[in-house]
């Protein structure tokens, strides 16, 4: 798993590669909490770029979207696609998340 | 049914990667496609997972996993561990449709098993648990 940030105005946009399992679902948390720890609030999460994800991923997913929203914080979803797609769909994800094709449509929609 | 490789090894997410690299090179072996094999991972690693987590209560144990194949049609992943007695089937199917605040991830592991695979079986036998996922080789 191999995770790159980059801002977009007040926006941090999070490019997560390889594979978010039980093994490196506490990492990837981890890392988004330190970026909530200091101070960010508005995430996009792309996801295009990621192979696997099991339920212990959707674990630290949901539990960060948690933190988030009692910080009054906003995260959204790009780029999924392919077995994360699925297992997203599967899980409901959809039916929480805000989800986007792209990361311009996911900063663009207010 | 033909065994194609066995492993065990102790009940720890340490050995995750190598019992999901061997499940996944059974199903390359086996002609599935990227898509499928990525959901025989997906699943065997809640199967795993859950095993690691519950099965010994904290006391170690070990965890086995077989790829057999069933009449040259059906591909099947059994693991088999002598923790506490564990149906997965019979674990209540998660609320998909709460809201991020009421949303408990909880279940959705043994979910993402049942909706992946063609078809899952348990057992107890004996001291075992004994969990079959299987995937017809044939779509």
């Amino acid at each position: 798993m191999e995770i790159t940030t980059r801002q977009e105005k007040s926006t941090t946009v999070v490019m997560v590669q390889g594979r978010i399992d039980a093994v490196t679902a506490p990492e990837f948390e981890n890392y988004l909490s330190s970026l909530i720890a200091k101070g960010d609030r508005r995430f996009i999460v792309n996801l295009g770029a990621l192979e696997y994800i099991s339920s212990a991923g959707l674990r630290s997913i949901l539990a960060t979207a948690k933190r988030l929203k009692a910080e009054q914080g906003d995260i959204r979803f790009s780029g999924l696609q392919g077995p994360v797609e699925e297992v997203f769909k599967i899980s409901g994800f959809y039916s929480i998340f805000k989800i986007f094709d792209s990361d311009a449509s996911a900063l663009n929609d207010v | 049914m033909e065994v194609l490789s066995t492993i065990r090894v102790p009940a720890k997410l340490d050995h995750l990667h190598a019992l999901i690299g061997m499940v996944s090179n059974c199903a390359k072996e086996q002609g599935l496609g990227e898509k499928r094999i990525n959901e025989i991972e997906v699943a065997a690693e809640e199967a795993l997972v859950n095993i690691f987590h519950y099965a010994y209560q904290g006391q170690g144990g070990d965890v086995e996993i077989s790829c057999k194949v069933e009449r040259g049609r059906t591909f099947i992943i059994e693991i088999i561990d002598a923790g506490m007695p564990f149906d997965p089937l019979a674990v209540s199917e998660p609320d998909t449709t709460l809201d991020v605040a009421e949303r408990q991830v909880g279940g959705i592991g043994v979910f993402l098993i049942k909706k992946l695979m063609d078809e899952v079986t348990y057992r107890r036998d004996g001291n075992k648990n004994i969990l079959a996922l299987a995937v017809d080789l044939r779509t």
